[in-house]
């Protein structure tokens, strides 16, 4: 099955996913995703692991556009996962029941399924699971 | 520097009125707010005023007068009408002008605002992936906020029944029918631990205050309702906003507590010193988390709060009289003026069946939005 990711840039391919970061040259500080002004901006990988840090259950479909999932709409879960050592990021959360969400929970990069184009070409996302060895 | 007073207000009712453009709804506010003054537009020295999306304030002069007086156009997000204010109360408190008028409308589409991720400087996948939503940002701010200080779905539900009571009593309310906390709680839920009827929504109104040296007030011998303060603010690094992709580990304050500080220095008083608060409440969340925003509680002891009813009519501090953004809809450039129009009637005593019960001499206001901007206006009678 074919895949592509939903944009270039966000994250790194897999086995070794990471979320694509800048670092201020001058400042040092981290953002995500990467500027556009990368005289300004170095690319860095994220940590692809870390803890939940608030969360939400996003249950109905965002407005189209700028909005591009699988249709019918289904419910998602999303948050911000902090990871340590670098940045809160803003992610979908996947491979998780609604109600096992809650604050501190260890969570891994991973990538989802966002849909499925005419081309029969799925589109990835990147999204946060919880950690599988911590689950274990 | 003189002393800057309100001295005629007027507002068009909020919701939804089909009849009347964005801006026939501002002409309707002004020319209440001269009739509440007994003055003329002619007398008006100079106007600030805006809409976010329903069109541009200075050319209601064709309608009004043209007696070529300045009209300086506001456009702040949310801010727009305590921007306004805040651009007719320095010109006031300079000693420039001596009368002048500071008005906001708007008019939106219904349903969820319909941001454009190049807009924002953000890219399209960020929309594309289902991450731009605003309530999504309500909802995780809340969620964390519930989480570390304790706060329960209930007391969401309470806020939200107190807005409908209030805004049943509000003649310029959209939402006049009371609705319980069950009913609230058991709404379709939008972005968890949201309801449905714990948001606001997009809607529509109009608002204008009228604004007066010392001098020229006594002159008109009216109400006169004085402002100790107004503030603006944009975010301090570190905060949590809207349309936020990432967040810095290092968390700061809020731009509400950066406004809010600098009112209170400027009004010389503090949170205990106010009868009467109208906050931002987008949903019901918000309420709760800027009252510890804005100073006139811990984190956490909302939940006490609420339950004893302090923030109802009334209670110890009343917060949003006329039932808020919750009952009112939020028209972005009239809201702010809204919340100012509602303590000037509040500080009159004119507030009829919404009148707060204790004895009223500070009123207080506090606007925030996108992208992180915050007005407060302290009233004092």
């Amino acid at each position: 099955m074919a895949t592509r990711s939903i944009a270039p840039g966000v994250f790194t391919p897999t086995p070794a996913l990471r979320l694509i970061g800048g670092r201020h040259r001058a400042s040092g500080g981290l953002v995500f995703p990467l500027p556009p002004d990368t005289e300004s901006f170095e690319p860095v990988e994220l940590p692809s692991r870390g803890r939940l840090w608030s969360y939400t259950v996003q249950r109905f479909a965002p407005k189209s556009p700028p909005y591009r999932g699988t249709e019918p709409f289904e419910p998602f879960a999303l948050g911000y996962v902090e990871l340590p050592g670098a940045l809160i990021v803003a992610s979908r959360l996947t491979q998780v029941s609604f109600d096992a969400l809650r604050l501190g929970l260890p969570m891994e990069l991973t990538t989802t399924a966002l849909r499925t184009d005419p081309d029969g070409c799925v589109v990835l996302t990147y999204a946060f699971r919880p950690a599988q060895d911590a689950i274990a | 520097m003189t002393d800057v007073y309100i001295v005629g207000i007027g507002i068009h009712p909020f919701g939804r009125t089909d009849s009347r453009t964005g801006l026939q709804q501002g002409e309707f506010a002004v020319r209440a707010a001269l009739a509440d003054a007994n003055l003329n537009w002619s007398d008006m020295q100079f106007a600030y005023g805006g809409s976010d999306a329903a069109g541009k304030a200075d050319t209601l002069v064709a309608q009004l007068g043209l007696t070529t007086l300045p009209f300086v156009n506001v456009l702040n997000g949310c801010a727009t009408g305590g921007a306004a204010l805040f651009g007719a109360y320095s010109a006031i408190r300079s000693g420039d002008f001596d009368l002048g008028i500071a008005m906001g409308f708007d008019k939106h589409p219904r349903g969820a605002f319909d941001p454009r991720p190049t807009d924002w400087g953000l890219p399209e996948w960020y929309g594309e992936a289902g991450l731009m939503v605003t309530t999504q940002f309500f909802a995780t701010k809340l969620r964390r906020y519930m989480d570390l200080h304790g706060i329960r779905p209930i007391t969401l539900a309470r806020v939200a029944e107190k807005a409908y009571h209030n805004g049943s009593l509000a003649p310029h309310a959209w939402r006049r029918t009371p609705m319980d906390a069950d009913t609230i709680l058991g709404s379709q839920m939008v972005n968890d631990p949201l309801t449905k009827l714990m948001f606001c929504s997009p809607a529509e109104g109009g608002v204008a205050l009228i604004v007066a040296s010392e001098k020229k007030a006594r002159e008109l011998g009216g109400p006169r309702i004085r402002i100790k303060a107004v503030s603006m603010r944009t975010r301090p690094q570190g905060s949590f906003e809207v349309f936020a992709p990432s967040l810095d580990l290092e968390r700061g304050g809020s731009v509400s507590t950066s406004a809010s500080r600098a009112a209170f220095e400027m009004a010389g008083i503090g949170p205990q010193d106010i009868d009467v608060a109208q906050l931002q409440d987008t949903e019901s969340g918000a309420e709760i988390m800027h009252m510890a925003e804005n100073g006139f509680c811990t984190d956490g002891e909302q939940e006490k709060w609420i339950a004893e009813g302090r923030t109802r009519l009334d209670g110890a501090l009343p917060i949003n009289t006329d039932g808020g953004c919750l009952a009112c809809g939020e028209p972005i450039g009239a809201s702010g003026l809204r919340q100012v129009y509602e303590n000037v009637v509040q500080l009159r005593g004119t507030g009829g069946a919404r009148q707060v019960a204790r004895k009223v001499r500070n009123g207080y206001s506090h606007v925030y939005g996108a992208p992180g901007v915050s007005a407060v206006v302290i009233l004092q009678c």
